[in-house]
Formats: C-alpha cells, structure tokens, sequence
C-alpha cells in the first residue's frame, strides 16, 4: 500500500518538525542549567572528561576517578565522547566545549595531529586543554599526564617475570601486531633490561597475535609446542595476556609456565584467582582521571602554566611537578595480585 | 487543416494547476524541510545555552561543508534513480593521495589538483561500468567503495600523514574576514548555484527527471541515457575529490580512513531533503536545507549534553518518519481522491446531470 510517490507531501514533515522541536525544547530544558559557566569565585571549574569513545570500560574506570577529584573541589563535571573511536570524531566535540565555554577539556586523543586544529581553537576560546593516557602533539595542549613511562613498563614487566621465575630459563614474547608503535618501544626496552641484568634469562622468540583473541590464543599453544623448556611469557597488551590466560588454565602448563604483561582486572581476574597468573601490571585509571582533573584545576587557577618544574597538589595522590614537554608523569605502573584484584572493576 | 483547428478551438475548461500558486509554491516537500530547519532553530536559540555563539555557524558549516559539497552531484544522480556509494571512499582516496604528493615533494597546488584529477578519474571509472558495461550503479559503487577505500589504505597503511603548508591549512579554516561564516561556503555557493542553475533551468537538467521517471521513455525522446549519466559519475568524483582535498586539509590529516561512513551521511542528507530514492523528484534547495537541518539539529543537541547515540536515535527517526510520512499521506490521498470520485460518480448517477 505505501508506494512511493511523486506528489508533494508537507503534511508529514511538519508533524515531525513538532516532534523534533519538542524533544529539542525538552532536552534543552532538562540540561539548560548544566553548562558554562560556575560562577562565583571567578574561576570557571567546569572540565568536561573526553575519552576515546563512550562505553568502554577503561575510561568509564578514568573519568569516575576525574568525577571524583572534581567533587571534591567543588568543579563541574560532564563526560562527552564518540560512539566510536575514529580519527576525526573527536573534533565535534571539542568544538561544542569551546562553545560552551567550559574551564578545561580533558582528552584522550584518537590521532595525535586530526584533533590537533580544533584543541587549538578551544585553548584560542579560553579552555584549558589536558590530554591523557593518549597524547597530541605537545603544541595543542597545555599538559600531558602521562599513565607511565616506556622505561616504567618495560621493566617493571621484566622485573615480575624475573621474579616468577626465579631469574633464570627461556621466556618468550607475545604481543600486538608486528608494527605496533608503543608494544615494539617496550619490547626493545625489555631487551636490553634482559640483556644488561637478567643475563641467564634467554628470550627465545617475539610472536605477534595482531591483538586477536584466536590468534593470541593459537600463538601461545605453537609457543609452548616449540619450546617445552620454556619457563615464562611476557605479553605487553590486553588481548595477548587474556588469551595466553585462557590457553593456559587449561592446559597441562597451568601453574608451571609463568605469565605476566599488561593487562586489566577485570579479563585477568580468574586466571589469578585460579593460580593461572601470579601477578600483571598496568597503571591504575581511576588514578590516572582524578590526577587529570587537579592538573586542569591548577591549570584553570592559574597555580601551573606548564612551565617545567612547575608544582600542584593533587588531594590524595599528593604533590606532582611538570617534567620535559608539559607532562606530569603518574608514577611507576600498577601491579595487580590476588591481594588488589578485588579492589577494581575495569 | 492547422488553420481550422485554431479557428475551432475551444476555451479550456479545467485549470491550468490543479492548486494555487502559492501551494504549490509553499507546501512542498522542500519548503516543509526549510521550515523544520527554521524550527529547530528558532528553539534551539530559545533553549539551548550558547547556541547564539558565532562559533556554532562557523564549525556547523565547517563541518558540514564536505557532506553539503558532495550532496550536490549526489541529489542529481538519485534524481536518475542512480546512487553513488563510493564517494567516501574517493574521499579518502584523494585525501591519501594529497598526502603523499605533498610529502613528495609536489608543491600543494599541483598535488591537490592531481588529487581531484583521480577523483575524477575514480567517477570515471564508476560511470563506465555503469553505463558502458551496463551494470546497476548499487553493484559497481558497492564494489569502488571497498577498491577505492582498500587502495587509500593499502598506499598509507595505518599511518598518517599530517604536515601541509599553512597557508592552505589555514585558507580551508579561516572565515570569510568580517564574518563567522568559513571561507570554504564560496566554492560551494558557487558550485550550488552551477548545479541549481544544471539541475532546474536547463534541458540536461530536465532530462535527469526524465530518465528518473522512465528511462525507456527518456531514451525514446531522444536523451542521451548513458552519456547522461556517465557525466553526472564523473561530477560525482570530481566533486568529490575536491571535498576530499579540502578534509584533508581542515583537519590537517591525510589518512586511509578518512570520511569512513561519510557516503550514508551524504545519502540520508539528499533524501531527507526530498529527493525520492525512486527517481524522478526532488529539488536542490530542499537538499541543502536537509543537509543543513541534521547538521544543526546534531549541533543543538550535542550543546544541550544529549549523547552521540541519542543523537543517532534522533536522526535517524527523523529520516524514516520523513520518508514514511511521505508514503503514508500519499496513501491517504488516493484514497480520498477514490471516495471524492465515488461520491461525484453516486451523485451523477442519483441526480439530474446538467
């Protein structure tokens, strides 16, 4: 019945038009309050959190812990974000910030160069602009807080092996895809750590499970095939340790072949309950969010600029200074045990 | 025997129109989109905090600006009841490709008008296998979006490339001086009113209605179908290689996957706008105020705190309720046209007939 036709129909679109207005007249109601500007003291405590994309449970993780900072001095606090994690995405919403007029933006950028234009428009407009847990190019922010160094979590992987496996015997490496930028700096750096303290550790082989679970998983049982002397894996990302886990608890190797890298609580947390794994680092989110939001504050009061050498305090994480290229650096990376895991739903 | 069919000629005696001027005029299907677009706004100003910011036009027309540029060869091809899935893909085609002469080496101008050349050698392509090999548009644009796409990719891999002159960058950001409008709504006003002036005042532009309404029927009275359509492919490329020129350098950043998705953005803008996917209607006005509404509306919302899925939501209930309404009141009219001619014919059959 619903053929198409060629006649010209208003009717239809005006009823949608009194829809659409509604539900724009409503929305702008029920959030008519919440946007620029704080008032009061004169400094603009408004941050908005800007992750990656929306719905993913390590940011989740990150903004409560810049929601919670922000509580507590008094700012306001909104989260915005794509549904998607692509290059370009970002850009809409930085530029609805500077419209806003919100007091800092806090982001984790997509692509170091695509937002680059926009943040420098915002921080034209007035916005104090922090990125973390992922970088631009240092001219189109105002700081850096940076979850970890390379050094940091090269060695503290290197280090939980050494341990787990008393310092000696073959180890292997799985990690993401084979040009992947940051697992290639740490295994290089893992390298040399090997090289030049654990002399009786050989690294025997580096295999690429391209940050797929099959793959990973098939990676690591061709590992152990390959190698029945083999006494650890180290995997530098998320998806290997996950999968090397699984491979693992079920096999004859369980409990006998050391596994540690990076990976998060809540992919981990049965395989260190099961004895699978003993322990894996990574850096701590919420702390990597809460330390965000005082950066902005203290960029917002004016207390920092981002001058090296610069000082602020951050409530419960205490005192931090910028370092080199407007950064401030979280600390040494976050070891997870069976005593911790519970603590964390990320 | 002319002579005497003058001398006894009659006075017509139905209207010229089936409605007044000013209906037809006013309550169309474009004019309808341009006053949902005033709505909303009329309320986003109302409601909406710092909506009135001159910052909102230029980064809404900004961004808008590579879906309003390509929407306009877009709307003359779905008017022949043609689509062209494949312009994003061209996007990201000649964006890498800005790229990577420029990183060659290749003054700007010369990489980017290379870059536009293959866009128009992509449309082309398209256009070829369209109407030389005669294969439907869906199959071989569905098939260039995947090749055009996998060719940006394979030539950059996952890496980008992100230093361009200044000047350029800057020449594709500034607005025109005195004004929050961007600089990039002169080549697009130019080129709108090149593909109005196409579309609704000359014969090439008659006949894309009419190969839209009933290509055999078209190709009897003599249009050109395929060369016809081969043109408007190659506009469609060429078009969109400009707009892939000019993303690479709002955002400083040639990149494979670049606009990805860009192409149903493009699509749903035209349709909303009044253009039957079925060919044979629709106008360019109505096209631009669509392209402007969803824009706007997304704008307005995204400043009121509503999410990116809420945002979808909306727009996307927005372009079926426009479509279905379309088809729904066409429905209700014949039937009333039916019972309207039921009546007449009851009453004629019932009375004395004059």
């Amino acid at each position: 019945m619903f053929s198409h036709d060629r006649k010209r129909r208003p009717l239809g679109v005006g009823i949608t038009a009194l829809a659409v207005g509604a539900a724009l007249a409503l929305s702008g109601c029920a959030t008519g309050g919440g946007g620029a500007t704080d008032g009061g003291d004169g400094d603009n405590l408004a941050i908005t959190f800007l992750p990656k994309n929306l719905g993913n449970p390590y940011f989740d993780t990150s903004n409560a812990g810049g929601e919670e900072a922000i509580e507590e001095f008094g700012g306001t606090y909104s989260e915005v974000g794509p549904s998607e994690a692509s290059p370009t995405s970002q850009v809409t919403f930085i530029q609805t910030a500077a419209q806003q007029g919100v007091g800092g933006l806090v982001v984790s950028a997509n692509d170091p160069e695509a937002i680059c234009d926009a943040l420098n428009e915002a921080r034209d407009a007035g916005v104090k602009v922090v990125t973390f847990d992922s970088d631009t190019n240092p001219e189109c922010r105002d700081l850096f807080i940076n979850q970890a160094t390379a050094e940091g979590i090269a060695k503290v992987q290197v280090d939980l092996i050494a341990e787990q496996i008393g310092d000696a015997g073959q180890i292997a490496i799985l990690s993401a895809s084979a040009n992947a930028t940051n697992q290639n700096a740490w295994i290089e750096m893992m390298e040399e750590d090997l090289a030049a303290n654990h002399p009786n550790i050989e690294l025997v082989e580096t295999v690429y499970g391209d940050d797929d679970d099959q793959t990973s998983f098939d990676k690591t049982a061709a590992l152990l095939q390959t190698y029945p002397e083999l006494k650890g894996i180290i995997s530098p990302t998320t998806v290997g340790i996950a999968a090397a886990a699984r491979y693992l608890s079920t096999s004859e190797y369980k409990g006998k072949v050391a596994l540690t890298g990076l990976g998060t609580p809540n992919q981990m947390r049965e395989y260190v309950e099961d004895g699978t794994v003993t322990s894996f680092a990574l850096w701590n989110p919420a702390d990597l969010g809460y330390l965000a939001a005082y950066a902005t504050k203290a960029l917002i009061e004016g207390e920092i600029t981002g001058e090296e050498g610069d000082t602020f305090e951050a409530g419960k994480l205490g005192d931090y200074e910028v370092g080199a290229d407007a950064s401030v650096l979280l600390g040494d990376p976050f070891v997870f045990d069976a005593d911790n895991i519970g603590d964390f739903d990320f | 025997m002319t002579a005497t069919a003058s001398e006894t000629r009659t006075p017509r005696t139905y209207r010229t129109h089936s409605q007044p001027a000013w209906r037809r005029m006013l309550l169309t299907r474009e004019m309808a989109v341009i006053a949902l677009l005033v709505i909303v706004i009329a309320v986003a100003l109302a409601v909406v905090p710092n909506f009135d910011s001159p910052l909102t036009v230029t980064y809404l027309l900004r961004d808008v600006a590579p879906i309003l540029l390509i929407a306009l060869p877009m709307t003359l091809i779905i008017i022949t009841e043609e689509i062209d899935l494949s312009v994003a893909s061209i996007v990201g085609l000649t964006s890498v490709l800005t790229g990577i002469l420029t990183e060659a080496g290749w003054p700007f101008p010369a990489a980017a008008g290379t870059a536009i050349l293959v866009g128009a050698v992509a449309g082309t392509i398209n256009g070829f296998l369209i109407t030389v090999v005669g294969l439907p548009s869906l199959a071989v644009t569905i098939g260039t979006l995947a090749l055009f796409r996998g060719i940006a990719v394979g030539l950059l891999g996952t890496t980008a490339i992100t230093e361009f002159p200044e000047f350029w960058t800057d020449l594709a950001k500034d607005n025109i001086p005195g004004t929050p409008i961007p600089g990039i709504m002169i080549p697009f006003v130019v080129l709108a009113i090149a593909f109005a002036v196409l579309l609704h005042f000359t014969p090439f532009g008659r006949s894309l209605y009419a190969i839209g309404l009933n290509k055999e029927a078209a190709a009897f009275s003599g249009i050109d179908v395929g060369r016809t359509k081969f043109l408007l492919f190659l506009m469609s490329g060429t078009v969109s290689g400009f707009a892939g020129v000019y993303f690479t350098l709002l955002y400083s950043n040639a990149r494979g996957d670049n606009a990805i998705g860009m192409e149903l953005s493009v699509i749903a803008a035209v349709l909303l706008g009044g253009v039957s996917i079925f060919g044979g209607r629709g106008a360019l006005h109505g096209v631009i105020a669509g392209v402007l509404l969803i824009g706007t509306l997304g704008s307005a919302l995204r400043l009121a705190g509503v999410t990116s899925d809420i945002i979808n939501v909306i727009t996307g209930v927005l372009l079926v309720l426009s479509v279905v309404s379309a088809s729904l009141l066409a429905w209700i009219r014949r039937r009333r046209i039916s019972a309207i001619g039921k009546r007449k014919g009851r009453s004629a059959t019932s009375a004395d007939s004059p």
